[in-house]
């Protein structure tokens, strides 16, 4: 019969209706500044300098390799490097960036320096609410603006974060490795001369001298 | 106590006049009852646009306007507070006018659409003893100066000099032309009746019970049949979904008042609610009782309370209405109103005069109801007999 269909659909309507009210679930939006949605796992908006432990200018893990800079499709970071240097996670002395800037209304989020650093230290954030009244100092990130510390990158991507740590560890237990392998050979070496020198001046009462590491 | 409260607004008007020399009462009179119409449904207007954005949000699962509510305070008031900024906004935005456009037209169509809506108001009896001109032909004139928010429309979509606006008033016209015909067919069974065009007689003839129950029109079925028509027509009149195609968004932006901007809009805006308000009005005092109370144990309610209830129940339909149907097309909406409506007009003016002449026997609801039911299906059939539903297939794309 004509207008059937029509009765149908008002109850599906009316339906929804009364439903929206009792049921929390049926309501698809969020209250924004209220409540907000938990990001998912590969949410990235603008890039953030790591650094470890708790002083940003001591920790930063950048150094200032320029990679990210040459390799940024917009031009939008600005690296300016150090004079001097200071040791890294590993003890090496490393440069250091003075400056460094990333324009993020120029930015378009591809995520490329992140994948082209070899230091783990540029990663992507989840920071969406960066609106300003000033819209050329306002977006223009320094580098403290930039320094973010680790444990900030675990809140943001516990799972990239966790794989981060695993390659520095690796790095640095190669590192020591490296090291330890290195000191062995060289108090070896040492040994092997201080008994060549000793067998040599035999009758001689004084000590060997200690080894050299 | 509750007589003096459904008075008090006749009483308080009395008072003021009793302190007005006698050679100005009829003007201050006028004057008073123009001002509270002017103030009263403006306001249910703003409250109504509320409850439409909240109830389609709800009926599609969202929240709606939930954030406005008193300025400078933390009270949100679920969000009523919003037609305070609109109105705003719309005061204090830029009035455009086209070049092109014939700019004195342009300036008078959103007037010529106010005015006979409020004229409208003019008759309508609001509460007991609570009509501002009660005339002998109250219905004969609502429908006089409805008929001129037609040429309203044609004003403002000829003088915008705007193709989306001659379209929008093209179609508004023959949508209004061809739904006044069973809009006032299906009123004229009420005057078949009561024998008057007088809207106060006709809600007095409703005003009497039996068994606690109101002789309301609409529960006969010629006024169940009358009541349906005339609210589907009144939501043609007032270019609401799903006949809103005049100011159809998606196809022609909106219609005879795209080239409006600011206040102008705003008033097109209001002029299009204060009409459906006052078509409203005029469909409760002809079917549903007009003030009076469905059942005689709650007469003691004052009667413009009934009326506005009414009426924002039946504006609550329609909100629903709205949020259901997608929008006809252009042939549908005349077939339905020409071979549907029409038809079914035309013989429920015939069941209402056999309803009269076979007296109060009971076997008179036994006839009409059984003819009204075979037109409907009759009809509906005819309707319909074109209709392929089913899986849509496609000629080329696959």
């Amino acid at each position: 019969m004509l207008g059937e269909q029509i009765i149908k659909g008002m109850a599906v309507t009316a339906r929804n209706f009364f439903g929206s009210y009792v049921s929390k679930e049926r309501l698809t939006t969020v209250q924004y500044p209220e409540e907000r949605l938990v990001p998912k796992e590969n949410t990235r908006q603008f890039p953030f300098l790591v650094y470890d432990g708790d002083d940003a200018e001591k920790g930063l893990r950048c150094v200032a390799c320029q990679i990210c800079e040459k390799e940024c499709p917009p031009q939008c970071i600005y690296i300016v490097k150090s004079k001097d240097k200071k040791p890294d996670y590993k003890g090496q002395p490393q440069l250091y960036p003075l400056t460094f800037d990333i324009d993020i209304s120029v930015c378009m989020s591809c995520s490329i320096c992140v994948e082209v650093c070899p230091f783990e230290s540029i990663k992507m954030d989840t920071e969406f609410e960066l609106s300003t009244d000033d819209r050329f100092a306002g977006l223009l990130l320094h580098k403290q603006d930039l320094a973010k510390p680790n444990s900030h990158y675990h809140q943001v991507h516990a799972q990239d974060a966790k794989d981060s740590d695993a390659v520095i560890a690796g790095e640095k237990a190669k590192a020591e490795a490296k090291a330890r392998a290195a000191a062995e050979k060289a108090r070896a070496e040492a040994e092997a001369k201080a008994k060549a020198a000793a067998a040599a001046a035999a009758p001689a009462p004084a000590a060997p001298p200690p080894p050299a590491a | 106590m509750f007589e003096k409260l459904d008075q008090i607004f006749v009483t308080l008007k009395h008072l003021v006049l009793g302190y007005v020399p006698e050679a100005l009462q009829p003007l201050v009179s006028a004057v008073l009852s123009v001002t509270l119409i002017l103030s009263v449904f403006p306001g249910i207007f703003a409250i109504v646009t509320i409850f439409e954005r909240k109830g389609i949000g709800r009926i599609q699962n969202r929240y709606g306007p939930n954030r406005v509510g008193i300025p400078f305070t933390n009270i949100r008031l679920c969000g009523f507070g919003q037609f305070i900024p609109d109105g705003i906004k719309s005061l204090t935005k830029e009035d455009i006018v086209p070049r092109a456009a014939d700019r004195v037209v342009h300036f008078l169509a959103p007037i010529v659409m106010l005015i006979p809506v409020l004229l409208a108001y003019a008759v309508l009896p609001f509460g007991r003893n609570m009509t501002v001109a009660d005339f002998d032909a109250g219905l004969l004139f609502f429908f006089a100066v409805g008929g001129a928010v037609e040429i309203s429309v044609f004003m403002a979509g000829w003088s915008s000099r705007n193709k989306y606006s001659l379209l929008g008033a093209m179609r508004a016209i023959a949508q209004m032309v061809s739904y006044e015909i069973p809009l006032i067919l299906s009123a004229v069974t009420v005057v078949m009746i009561v024998g008057s065009l007088k809207l106060v007689d006709i809600v007095a003839a409703q005003n009497h019970y039996t068994f606690g129950i109101a002789h309301w029109y609409v529960f006969t079925p010629w006024g169940f049949v009358g009541c349906i028509l005339f609210f589907i027509a009144s939501l043609a009149e007032s270019n609401r979904s799903p006949f809103d195609l005049p100011e159809a968004e998606s196809e022609i932006i909106a219609g005879y008042f795209t080239e409006y901007s600011g206040f102008k809009f705003a008033l097109f805006f209001l002029g299009e609610y204060l009409g459906m308000f006052a078509i409203i009005g005029l469909g409760i005092t002809l079917f549903l009782g007009g003030w009076t109370s469905p059942v005689s144990f709650l007469t003691w309610i004052p009667s413009y309370v009934w009326f506005v209830t009414k009426m924002i129940a039946i504006v609550f339909v329609f909100i629903w209405i709205r949020a259901t149907l997608p929008r006809l097309r252009m042939d549908q909406l005349m077939n339905l109103a020409w071979k549907l409506m029409l038809p079914l007009a035309l013989i429920n003016i015939v069941v209402a005069g056999i309803w009269h002449f076979m007296g109060p026997d009971w076997q008179r609801w036994l006839v009409c109801a059984a003819i009204i039911f075979g037109a409907y299906l009759v009809l509906g059939r005819g309707l319909m007999r074109h209709q392929k539903l089913g899986k849509r297939t496609y000629r080329y794309a696959e």
